[in-house]
């Protein structure tokens, strides 16, 4: 299984699954969901957070809360 | 008579609402607060047509219905409370073109409450540039309601979203989502128990944690009844629900709007490299505080001496032209230089919140908070405390308001404690009259030495934020996650009439705000020095005349000789005379421990009390820093010298001297520990470093 925080800077992706319990809401709001294209943008330095681009939309997350989400690789 | 319309704009962060609220209402606006909690309230009005007005509610930014935060559970509890007097008779939700779907979620559920819901495209000038076409009409059929696009920066829509108001009866109230298509069993039970309440109202009763009206609570508690389910299983219910929602949303805009990406020229991805590069990131940043910093300093320096002079002629002018007595003292020694302590703090403070506006409005604040989180986490913060540290600049009782949204706990905790240690407005006018008074006006490497001097202190501040953060954060047990969120927006030319009302708002109400407390305390302080207990008070004259019998004192030497042992004995000075032992260490005499006391109300009293103590009794009038400059010790020294200047401003830098933050932070944390922790904290480190100080210079 691969997670959302082993994307390297340009990669694209496919959203697959996430751990329900632990992901917060805000960020399924977000558009966060099973399906969705997701791209990583730039990573601060030391590697956290991540800036994504998920369905159209940016956003900066935590590595921990990255690690959540399991990802497809096209 | 005019028919009143109530409106409620409603929209996620970004989005442009607060625009199309300054359109709409111009400068017919107020900012008050919801009553019993600190969220900011904004109302305004306007005249739809020649019959109909309408009051305009800028409800807080908020992502979806799902509240998680104080400023979202205000949306909440307003949308679900048709009793509450605010309640919309029409809810106008505004988006931005470019995040559609995602402002969707919110419309949706808004929608589900069944109130008349308008939608806004906001930002339809980008349209073109980003290569996006919507199907207005079909748009409007599928999500039942009316789509209005606008462009607040060319001014386009205004004319027919007051159209559309007016005719908001018009508006269908369906729901969007049938509920039951989540978990058919669950809520057709739950529906059966209420047949006659909506079922997405029940729904957020059940998953919202937020304060009801008294007559709605019998039969909410009864619906908690519902509750019975864990909370995964009501976590994993709302899940279901997003997804839901956005199936309905991706249907919809599949066939109604369309981006075409070759025509999207990305100036983000452009900016972006730059400012949140590695390394040039970090450079821009810190280049941009020293800007700003240098600038407040040079600035408002003219407008500021020009007010300080003008009220010291003013009290002048009062005490020449009025007869003498009571009223005219009141007037010239406490009213008129109590209020000239404030009027001089407009210039930086309009500044300041023109710069931080200027940050946020750009959207490069969330870049900050990107490239500051990884090292803030090192002591205790996120890099959301970044904008509670920024914005404690200018005042820390709005910074500690904006840690809400800082999700975790313990970070949200740190970032409230340590705030007050940034350099917030109040202190700059302290700062300025003593760096003024001590420091040299000359420059170092072609930097002014004063406006050094002023940076030095700023990131003194800060740094004693994060150390002391960095100490605390290890007697934190923490147990939640932490989860961080930040949407990164699109970089925006700030839009200057928002610009405009932000400064001249919060300018305003800042004045106004802390006018208020300091023009009491101007007044409360010329009484307490114009009246004594006693004979050494009431007799002053005569004392002071016979102790200097054999002394050949001229007329003028003696009447200051009398106002001074006057003060020192009137109730003030028994009071300053009271604590001097306490403050001698750290270099201040018993005038300079009255304005410590006051100081305590809020720091900025300090100027206004001095200028007020300094004035009781003295017949010319000059501008409050030459009367610092000219104050004497008993040896002949001069007070303010380096060593008490230093001391003095280490003092004001640490210590916790604002009731009013205080006040807020019990209100934030929900406890009386906090603040009190603070204040036993701040007051140590305040008295200890300024002693050292005092100690070591002089």
């Amino acid at each position: 299984m691969q997670f959302l925080d082993s994307l390297e800077p340009g990669e694209h992706a496919t959203i697959v699954d996430f751990e329900t319990e632990k992901l917060p809401l805000k960020l399924i709001e977000m558009g966060c969901l099973p399906g969705n294209k997701v791209c990583l943008l730039h990573r601060a330095p030391f590697n956290c957070p991540l800036y994504l681009e998920i369905d159209g939309c940016h956003m900066a997350i935590r590595r921990e809360v990255a690690s959540l989400i399991e990802i497809e690789r096209p | 008579m005019a028919h009143f319309l109530k409106v409620a704009l409603i929209g996620n962060p970004n989005t442009g609402k607060t625009s199309v609220f300054n359109a709409l209402t111009g400068l017919n606006q107020k900012v008050g607060n919801y009553p019993g909690i600190t969220v900011e309230k904004k109302e305004g009005s306007c005249r739809l047509n020649r019959t109909t007005k309408a009051h305009i509610l800028d409800l807080p930014g908020t992502y979806s219905l799902n509240a998680s935060s104080m400023d979202e559970s205000v949306v909440i509890e307003l949308l679900l409370n048709r009793n509450n007097k605010d309640f919309p008779d029409v809810a106008v939700v505004v988006t931005d073109v470019e995040n559609l779907k995602r402002n969707l979620l919110l419309f949706t559920q808004i929608k589900d409450l069944e109130i008349p819901t308008l939608l806004v495209v906001n930002m339809s000038d980008q349209m073109k540039r980003k290569g996006i076409s919507i199907e207005v009409e079909q748009l409007q059929a599928d999500l039942g309601t009316q789509v209005i696009l606008t462009s607040m920066r060319h001014q386009e829509g205004v004319a027919a979203l007051k159209e559309a108001l007016v005719n908001y009866r018009q508006l269908p109230t369906t729901p969007l989502l049938d509920l039951e298509t989540i978990d058919a069993d669950y809520f057709s039970r739950l529906q059966k128990t209420f047949p006659t309440e909506s079922l997405y109202k029940l729904w957020l009763v059940i998953t919202q944690d937020v304060n009801f009206s008294s007559l709605e609570r019998k039969r909410i508690q009864a619906a908690s009844d519902f509750k019975v389910q864990s909370d995964a299983v009501l976590k994993r219910l709302q899940q279901k629900e997003t997804i839901k929602r956005y199936q309905i949303i991706n249907q919809t805009l599949k066939q109604t709007y369309q981006v075409d990406n070759d025509a999207a020229t990305d100036l983000r991805s452009r900016i972006d490299r730059i400012l949140i590069h590695k390394v040039w990131g970090y450079v821009f940043f810190f280049a941009l505080l020293f800007l700003i910093f240098q600038s407040i300093f040079d600035w408002s320096s003219v407008p500021m001496d020009f007010i300080d002079s003008s009220f010291a002629q003013l009290s002048q002018w009062v005490n020449a032209e009025l007869p003498p007595g009571l009223f005219t003292s009141l007037l010239a020694e406490g009213i008129i230089p109590g209020l000239g302590g404030i009027v001089i703090f407009i210039p930086q403070i309009a500044f300041l919140f023109l710069f931080i506006s200027l940050l946020e409005e750009s959207g490069y604040m969330s870049r900050v908070v990107f490239l500051m989180d990884r090292g803030l986490r090192r002591f205790g913060l996120s890099g959301k405390s970044v904008i509670p540290l920024i914005s404690g600049t200018a005042c820390a009782i709005p910074a500690v308001m904006a840690t809400r949204n800082i999700e975790n706990w313990k970070e949200r905790l740190l970032t409230i404690l340590v705030t007050p240690f940034t350099t917030c407005s109040a202190r700059l006018p302290v700062y300025l009259i003593l760096i003024s008074l001590v420091i040299p006006e000359r420059s170092i490497l072609g930097i002014n030495a004063q406006g050094l001097t002023l940076m030095g202190l700023y990131i003194l501040g800060f740094a004693m934020a994060l150390l002391s953060s960095w100490i605390l954060k290890s007697y934190f047990k923490t147990t939640t996650k932490s989860y961080f969120v930040v949407e990164m927006p699109n970089y925006k030319m700030p839009h200057l009439k928002n610009v405009g009302i932000t400064v001249l708002e919060k300018t305003k109400s800042f004045v106004t705000e802390a006018g208020k407390i300091i023009l009491a305390f101007s007044v409360l302080l010329w009484l307490m020095a114009s009246f004594g207990p006693g004979e050494p008070f009431t007799k002053a004259d005569t004392i002071v005349r016979e102790a200097n019998i054999n002394n050949p004192l001229t007329e003028e030497a003696l009447e200051a000789e009398i106002a001074s042992y006057r003060l020192e004995h009137s109730y003030i000075g028994i009071l300053g005379k009271a604590i001097e032992p306490v403050i001698r260490p750290l270099g201040y005499d018993w005038k300079i421990g009255i304005a410590l006391i006051s100081s305590f109300a809020a720091r900025e009293v300090f100027v206004g009390s001095l200028a007020t103590i300094y004035s009781v009794g003295s017949e010319e009038e000059t501008p409050i820093k030459n009367k610092m400059a000219q104050e004497k010790r008993a040896n002949g020294q001069v007070v303010f010298d380096l060593a008490t200047g230093i001391s003095l401003m280490l003092f004001y830098a640490f210590a916790m001297q604002c009731m009013s933050t205080l006040a807020i932070v019990k209100k934030e944390t929900n406890s009386w520990r906090w603040p009190l922790l603070q204040l036993g904290l701040m007051t140590v480190i305040a008295y200890v470093t300024a002693f050292a100080a005092y100690q070591i210079l002089s």
